[in-house]
Order: structure tokens, then sequence, then C-alpha cells
């Protein structure tokens, strides 16, 4: 099989080129995209730089554009990948070095919706009970890896990096909003207010349609609007 | 020059055991850092999926700390020391609870409390009863831990410095640690962290193994580090098997998989764990996995090279699947390409988790024990599983990993709000920092020799050819020669043709390289010196227990040295749990 990748080391090239690897899949062992990466490095080309860390799909390390398309490359299987490959770092991400990229503004927007609990309870002593169904809401939503394929794949969050938060920022948003355990559902609202943090999705689902644990970060879009329009105290 | 930045403490790992410790040292008011190789929800915590153990009696409200405590010194085949595990399994309700305010998001039982499922090794009434002990977030309880532990220090302003890789501890003449040689992987820039405290959080070290269920990034840094700084490691011989391993992969599926009712399978259609066990497909890890090899080596297992076992799931419900175990319909889907609903998912005994590694206290101060006395190493601590505290022994019981992260790693973080005194000197010379950057310069200057990765196949190999579930002397002896060979050949050979500066992946995994052969060197010399069967440890010459030379840890130095050290039976509050055979 035919793997072609964008390569680009900052110290020694002007611009990114293209290198192909003619791989034989029986020399190594593995079926994912990922063991062919590591074969190159391995046996090819100990220059080509990559993340990865758990090879199961979970820890989010290795997103890239596979065949036009962002995924993990550890849970990409070859014999679904046509004969000739071709690899990109994720776009619309500043590219550190071949497919690794400078994912701080992902981490910033991560950051700006305060992913965390916020919880008024002074019992500390005892669990919060939290019925069934109101665990059921954050199912789809806690279980992102943020690999950033989502909001790698979304045009909004190209024109707008700095200021749209972007579908995987909004899908924890979303975690928070929905968490019956949390006490700050109208701030949270209130963060999401202006015109570019929320309201420049325009629901194309570039993001539902990449991500590689199958979650839906455009219905959790829409849950938050239906939330602000649900009426929120303005603080 | 090399770039100093100064720290009270620093936490090297960014997995649970570091985002733990660095909340309590937050909370401290401490001026820290953590210095992780990867962004922290990349560490291997992320893929623990069963459960994290703790007596809340949710489930059965007659479930008791005590019980726990009982099971774990049982399970770990004596070899754990008591007045640490009775720490943890007292502190593991309170531990649950503050996590649960942190906004882990447990599955829910119908009342509304944390969800508890079964899990192999459990027990109430000191072993009489079968429990539900187990608190989950559906099969991916180590991600919602890991994010969450993530999310409070986001809360808290920790300061990162993700993707460093730590090279190797700065001691000065005292004997004291006093920070760390590292690289900046994005730039290349060489910085000494510079700390009156130093914590190692680094995990595990699963790739000495060929096939393991431990992520590319397992390979043993803090370890590594610690034992060629003179500081010794504990019971490294004591490597868990996990039961299912998903066949090929090697990818975990969740020991809750059988919490929740499913069973083992061999060729022949039987439910084979009954024949082995009381507890059936719920006995201990090294128990199943032991059970499971010798379905295979007497021709009962599965698929064209009867290599394998089978995990049937198939008569649970199919709402149990939906809620409890998406995550190992998912990995069934992708890596196995089965539907577990309607095929049983194959798996193998494969390397999961090292319960050995460098010995501390309680309170995660690093002991260093040498002609017999254990010595506190100032400045050093550890938690999680580079530690070897000791809670885990000979086996650990599956979703005792996680909890031993979190009360460890809050622990390390209390202590040194005790001890760290800021007119405390610490002082360290030009020649002690360079000490710390010498590998480093040596293998970068080194343009010509081994490729480094050459040496990891062979080191792979003889790890699982002569190191596996079942051990013996000839193959042990012969193993640890080659590893000593591969390594002073590493040490004298190995380089990396790529010297660029912006993220040179190749030169991080040459010195991970080195660590991996540090730790199976180690681990190859304390497995061929333990002369007797103990939980993980199964020796076909020497199968049985020899409590009266083996009940004690094994301390192996780094310049071969091997001592016996005495194991804790001196738990607190409760008696201490008398030698029983286990089954």
């Amino acid at each position: 099989m035919q793997i072609n990748i964008q390569r680009f080391d900052p110290d020694k090239d002007e611009n990114p080129y293209m290198k192909t690897y003619t791989v034989d899949t029986s020399a190594f062992h593995g079926v994912m995209l990922l063991d062919a990466l590591e074969y190159i490095k391995t046996a090819l080309d100990d220059s080509l730089a990559i993340r990865r860390s758990c090879g199961g799909g979970v820890c989010g390390s290795d997103g890239m554009n596979v065949n036009g398309k962002n995924g993990l490359a550890c849970q990409t299987l070859l014999k679904e990948l046509p004969e000739k490959v071709t690899i990109y770092p994720m776009p619309g991400m500043p590219v550190i070095r071949d497919l690794v990229v400078d994912m701080s503004q992902f981490y910033q927007h991560y950051d700006s919706v305060e992913p965390y609990l916020q919880s008024d309870t002074s019992d500390l002593e005892a669990e919060q009970l939290q019925s069934e169904e109101d665990r059921a809401k954050l199912d789809g939503l806690y279980e992102c890896i943020m690999c950033g394929c989502c909001t790698s794949a979304c045009p909004s969050s190209w024109w707008n990096p700095d200021k749209f938060v972007g579908p995987q920022g909004l899908l924890t948003a979303a975690r928070f909003v929905l968490d019956s355990r949390d006490d700050k559902r109208d701030e949270r609202l209130e963060n999401l207010s202006d015109k570019y943090r929320l309201y420049r999705c325009r629901g194309i689902f570039n993001c539902t349609n990449v991500c590689p644990k199958g979650l839906n970060p455009t219905a959790a879009i829409a849950e938050l609007r239906v939330q602000q329009s649900e009426g929120y105290n303005e603080l | 020059m090399i770039a100093v930045k100064a720290f009270d403490a620093i936490v090297i790992g960014g997995g649970g055991a570091g985002l733990r410790a660095a909340l309590a040292l937050g909370d401290a008011g401490k001026k820290i850092a953590v210095i992780s190789k990867v962004f922290p929800t990349r560490s291997h915590t992320v893929a623990a999926q069963g459960g994290i153990n703790a007596a809340l009696g949710n489930v059965q409200h007659d479930d008791d700390w005590r019980y726990h405590f009982y099971d774990t010194v049982l399970g770990s085949d004596f070899l754990g020391d008591q007045d640490a595990i009775e720490y943890m399994c007292k502190e593991a309700p309170r531990t649950i609870i503050e996590l649960e305010h942190m906004g882990l998001p447990f599955s829910r039982d119908e009342n509304g409390k944390i969800y508890q499922r079964a899990f192999g090794g459990q027990s109430r009434f000191f072993g009489k009863e079968p429990v539900k002990r187990t608190c989950a977030a559906a099969d991916r309880t180590g991600h919602a831990l890991l994010h969450t532990l993530y999310q409070q220090n986001v809360a808290k302003r920790t300061q990162f410095f993700n993707e460093w890789f730590v090279l190797d501890l700065v001691k000065n003449q005292h004997g004291a640690v006093v920070g760390v040689s590292a690289i900046d992987i994005v730039s290349g820039e060489l910085c000494y962290f510079m700390a009156r405290q130093t914590v190692l959080a680094t995990g595990g070290a699963g790739r000495i193994y060929h096939s393991s269920t431990n992520a590319y990034i397992c390979t043993g840094d803090g370890l590594a580090m610690a034992w060629r700084a003179g500081i010794c490691l504990q019971d490294m011989e004591m490597w868990q098997f996990h039961p299912t391993g998903l066949y090929g992969s090697g990818i975990l599926i969740s020991e809750g998989t059988r919490g929740e009712g499913g069973r083992l399978l061999n060729s022949q259609g039987d439910y084979y764990m009954t024949k082995y066990s009381s507890m059936a497909d719920l006995a201990c890890r090294d128990i199943v996995a032991r059970s499971s090899m010798e379905e295979i080596i007497h021709g009962r297992g599965c698929g064209p090279k009867k290599d394998h076992v089978l995990l049937d799931i198939r008569e649970l419900s199919e709402e149990t699947i939906a809620q409890k175990l998406p995550g190992i319909t998912e990995i069934s889907k992708i890596y196995a390409g089965i539907d577990p609903k309607q095929d049983p998912i194959p798996v193998v005994p494969t390397v999961h988790y090292l319960m050995g590694g460098i010995p501390t206290t309680p309170y995660g101060e690093v002991i260093n024990h040498k002609n017999g006395k254990d010595e506190i190493v100032p400045g050093l601590f550890a938690a999680g599983e580079c530690a070897c505290v000791s809670v885990h022994g000979a086996n650990r019981l599956g979703a005792n990993s996680l909890l031993d992260i979190v009360v460890f790693g809050r622990a390390v973080g209390q202590r040194i709000q005790e001890v760290d005194n800021a007119s405390q000197v610490q002082e360290a010379s030009r020649t002690d920092i360079e000490a710390a950057f010498s590998a480093y310069y040596e293998m970068e200057e080194r343009t010509e020799g081994d490729a480094f990765v050459s040496f990891r196949e062979p080191m792979q190999r003889l790890m699982q050819d002569d190191f596996g579930v079942y051990r013996e002397e000839e193959k042990m002896q012969k193993g640890l020669g080659s590893l000593q060979e591969l390594r002073q050949n590493f040490h004298k050979s190995a380089y990396y043709k790529d010297k660029s500066s912006v993220f040179n992946t190749s030169r991080i995994e040459a010195f991970e390289m080195r660590n991996l052969l540090d730790v199976a060197v180690s681990t190859a010399q304390s497995a061929l010196t333990r002369k007797e069967s103990r939980g993980a440890h199964s020796r076909v010459d020497y199968p049985k227990r020899d409590d009266q030379n083996w009940l004690c840890h094994s301390i192996v130095h780094y310049d071969g040295g091997f001592e016996k050290r005495m194991v804790n039976n001196s738990p607190k509050e409760v008696e201490p749990v008398a030698l029983k055979e286990r089954h």
C-alpha cells in the first residue's frame, strides 16, 4: 500500500511537502493505520513525527486527516483504506512538525467553558445523589477524548478560531450545563451568549461525522441553544 | 548553558496519581509544576475501565472497609504491606465521595447512588459472601477519573509543562534529590527543573513485554531513573497478566465484563473457571490468568492456533451491555471485528500491571533499602504504578489501582505539605546537574552504531518468552544474561539518526528504550532470585508458596545486588490477616 504523508520540519523545510512510503502490510503485526505509521517510523524513516499513546482509541493522541477525513490512526482499519492513502495533519491548527499540530487554542477554548463541576452543596461528607435519568443526560457528552478531530473539521472554527468555542468546547459546556449536580447553569449559558462563542455553529455536522467516539457535538450545541432560549438569569 | 526553572515541588507524570498529588500540593499553597511527556489526558489512567473499589455499601449495606482490607491482603498473597493496605481501604469511601464532588460522572443505581458492581477477589464477611464494591462510570471509569482530575487542575490553575520528557533525577552530594533534568519535546530545549521535593508519578512499564495492555508511553521512566540514581526497586518480578487482553492487539477488556456476568469459555464449550476456583470467573487475576493458560497448554484453546480463549457475554441483557459495557462493545467491534452480543470475545492473558516499583512509606516517601536498613531519600516521593507502597503485593485486585493512585497521590501531596520547609537548603553543584544530563549528551553525540529501535524487539521477546505467566530457572538465567548483554550494548552503541530539535520523537523513544531496558533487567533479576510461587510469580520449578523463606519483599540494586525486606504485618486498627492458602 502507498502512504503519502505531509512532512514539515520547521528547522529545515521552508514549505511542507509530500513524501510517499510504500508499505508491505504483511511486514508488521497489527491491522490499524497506526501500526503502519509505527512501522514506517521503525523500519523506513525514523524522522516521521506523530503523537500516539494508548493505541486503543481512548487517549485521543493520534488525530489526523486521512484521505480527507479526520480520525484516529489507531482505530482506522488498514483493510478499509484504499491502496493509496494520503495523510495530512489535522486542518485548522498550526503544524509543529509533520503530523503533530499545535492544539493550544483548542485547549484554551476548553478552559474557557470552565470545564469542572461547580456545586454549591455544603455537605462534603456524603455523595450527591443523581437519578439514573439525570445521569443519562451526560451520556454522549462525558466520553469526549479531546482528540480535536471535530474542532479541526469545523469551518466555523477555521474562520473564527479565536472567538468560536468550537464543537469540543461546546460539547464540554453542555456536559456541565446538563449535570444535575452543577449549580452554575445560568453563568455557563451567559458565558456563551455573545455572537461568536456559541452561535457561529452553522449546523453542518462535520464534527459529528468525524467524531471517533460517535458523539454528536452538533446536538449538544443545539441543546445549549434550547437552554438559552428557555431563559436564564442574566448576571 | 542549561536553563533552570525553580519550584517548591515538581510532579513527574500527569496521570491519576500525578494530578491528584498536584491538587493536594496546590491546596497546600506550594509553587508547583506538573511535568508530563504527554498532554495529561493522554496518560494511561485514561484506559482503565472497570472501576474503583470502596466499601461504600451502596448495594449491600453491610459492606465494610475491613472486608476490603482482608480481600486485598489475601489477593496480594500476603506480600502486601498490611499497614498501607489498611490505610488505603479505610480511606477509600471518603476518597470516592471526594471524587464524586469533583464531578466524576459515576453511573448511578435506582436510588441515585453511585453504581457498584462485582469484581474479582471481592467478598463480604472475610471471604464468605460475594459483594458489589467496585464504583463505576460505565466501563470508562479511568477516562472519567482522569478527565475529572485534569478538570480540577484547570480550575486550580496548576502549572503544566506538557510534552516535556524527564531524563534523570538530579541528586546532590548529600544524597538528596533536588529536581530533574528534562527536555522540551516541542523545542528540544534542555532544562534543569530545580525543586525541594520531586514526586515520581510516571506509571507503569508494560512495554518491556511484546504483548501488553499498556500504552506506548508506559516505559517505566520513573522506575529507571530512580534505579539509576542508586535507589532500590522492590518486587519487580510481580507483573500482573490480565486474563482478558483482546487477542491480537492486547487491548484491555475490563474485568467488569465478568463482574456483570460474562464467563470464560474454552474450545470445547466449557465455562472452565468453575473447575479452578470457588469464585469461578471472579477469582483473582493471577488465578484466572493461570487457569486460561492451563486450558491453552492442554489444547483447549480457541482459534486455528488454539492460542486464546473466549469471553462470553451473550447471555447478558441488552440493557446491561448498552449501559454498563458500552466501551467493551465498541472495542470488540473496532479491534476484533465482532459484536459481543452475537459472538464471544477472543481474549488471552496479557501483561497489564506492575505490582512492584519504587518502595515508599504509606505517605509516599521513597525508601532506599540498603544493607538491611530502610532509609528515606530526602526530596523524593513516588505514587501510583511506579511506586510500591506496597498495597498490591504479589497480585493486585481489579479496581484497586485507581484507588491506589488517588489515595496515595493525595497522601504524597499532604506529606509534602507537612515536611517541606522553604528554608531548607537545596544545593546542586554544577557537577550534580551535569551528571543528570551526561547520558543525554552521550547518545546525542553518537552518530553511528546500532539503531536504538533494534533493541526493542529482542528485549520484548526475551521478556515474553522467559518471564511470562510461567517461569523457570534455566530460561530465566539465560534470559537475564541476554538482557544484561543487550543493555550493555545499548549503552555502548545505541544511537538515533535524527538529531533535529523540534518534536523529535525518535530521540525521546531512544531514552524511553534506555528506561525499558533497565526495568526489564530489574524484573529478570528479581524473578530469577525469588525461588517460590506467589501471586503473579509462578515458577514451575518451585510451584509452592514458601513462607519460611520468601514472605518478604525482593529488593534489587542497580549494581546487581539483592536483598530481602520485611513485609509489614502490623495494621493499626485491625488484626493482621493470618497466613492461609488462596483458592
